[in-house]
């Protein structure tokens, strides 16, 4: 139990997905102009990325056993693709309060690298289950955490400081990820993957 | 001469738009997801870039082949398959020849399949265009990619280990700049870059 917990604060703070893997950056950078915008996003992948890593474990067992990893990535790709169009069903018949609320974020997901790679990266490490459920949740909490402070930053930057003409925009915004990720490295040391 | 002649083909404005007017990190700051962690080493940086290139036009020609064949609805589904079935040769490849680079990039190389640049350019140009194009269009691209991608990892390896390629380029005397193999390294060399190419470029953004 230790373990799992050490392992769902080491994939929110010091292994963080965007800040240390850099990784779902296109998101990131076109989403995180407003707080709100960027916590709808978050909570979406939250929840997306949980609920992939879950399903492609069994998966990936099922191809380990038949000696066909290779097409894992061809399977893991689609196994998204199908559960964010399931789950946007889903929520418009039985939550359409939640569907309205975030429904334009769930088909951007499908190209968020984050929920793929959180299903390689199990692959890679060989994770257990329960791992891979810790480790799915903590790392999309570490990206809703990434995104919700660079949108804090952008949402007063926009107001109060005087950029550079060709460094506005996505130039001064990659600046602003690397002093947030300087504040990450910080964390090292807290617990290990 | 012969290179005003030249100027005037289809093909080479694209190659010139794919590689500077329109390059795809630094003016539309795409798919760089899959792919900045990597460029802590150049070798890293070329393996990575080149894959990326195959991937775009190996998938762009089929895709152009097949356009007329595929349903609008399902598009995007076959894209990925399509995609993917590439990402995976790359990934056989480089395990089969280059072990030591393939342990390095890990899972970053299966998710060139999330790049947005190879569905980007499928969606944009391989679906409208014959194979001949697509192809110039796909190299150009790549190799736009491929640019800054090996730039910003000439930065980040000279100053945090003093070396090109594994070559020790600087003396022992300079200090390590060991932030610059981290990802803020990357982080803060790909922000100032695409303000000095913007700069050149004369392309500001509006906000």
């Amino acid at each position: 139990m230790g373990n799992l917990f050490e392992m769902l604060l080491a994939s929110i703070l010091n292994h963080n997905i965007a800040l240390v893997y850099i990784l779902g950056m296109c998101p990131l950078i076109a989403i995180s102009t407003n707080v709100k915008n960027a916590k709808g996003m978050g909570i979406a992948v939250v929840l997306v990325v949980t609920i992939t890593a879950l399903i492609n474990w069994p998966i990936y067992q099922l191809l380990k056993a038949t000696q066909t990893e290779n097409l894992a990535l061809l399977i893991f790709i689609i196994t998204i693709a199908a559960t964010v169009q399931i789950l946007e069903i889903f929520m418009e018949r039985f939550i359409p309060k939640l569907y309205n609320a975030f429904g334009i974020f769930l088909p951007l997901i499908t190209v968020n690298c984050v929920v793929l790679a959180v299903s390689l990266f199990f692959v890679n490490r060989e994770y257990t289950f329960a791992e891979t459920g810790f480790f799915a949740f903590g790392s999309s909490v570490g990206w809703m955490l990434a995104i919700i402070l660079l949108a804090g930053v952008r949402e007063k930057m926009a107001t109060h400081s005087d950029v550079p003409k060709g460094l506005k925009g996505k130039g001064i915004t990659f600046i602003i990820l690397g002093i947030l990720a300087l504040a990450f490295i910080g964390f090292t040391g807290i617990a290990n993957i | 001469m012969k290179l005003i002649r030249l100027r005037y083909k289809k093909w080479f404005n694209i190659l010139k738009d794919g590689i500077s007017r329109q390059n795809p990190i630094v003016i539309a700051v795409l798919g760089i997801c899959s792919s900045l962690a990597v460029t802590n080493r150049v070798d890293n940086a070329i393996a990575m870039g080149l894959g990326v290139t195959f991937v775009v036009m190996a998938s762009s020609a089929v895709i152009s082949l097949m356009r007329s064949l595929i349903p609008g609805k399902v598009r995007m589904v076959t894209y990925m398959v399509v995609i993917s079935t590439f990402v995976i040769m790359v990934q056989m490849f480089l395990e089969a020849y280059f072990p030591a680079i393939a342990t390095r990039l890990g899972a970053y190389v299966g998710l060139i399949i999330t790049n947005c640049i190879v569905m980007g350019r499928a969606e944009a140009f391989a679906v409208k265009n014959p194979v001949r194009y697509t192809l110039v269009d796909g190299f150009a691209s790549g190799m736009g990619y491929t640019f800054v991608l090996v730039t910003i990892s000439i930065i980040r390896e000279l100053l945090s280990a003093g070396s090109i390629l594994g070559f020790t380029i600087l003396a022992d005397s300079f200090p390590r700049w060991t932030v610059m193999t981290l990802a803020p390294g990357g982080f803060f060399v790909l922000g100032l870059f695409i303000w000095g190419f913007r700069e050149l470029a004369r392309y500001y953004e509006t906000e």
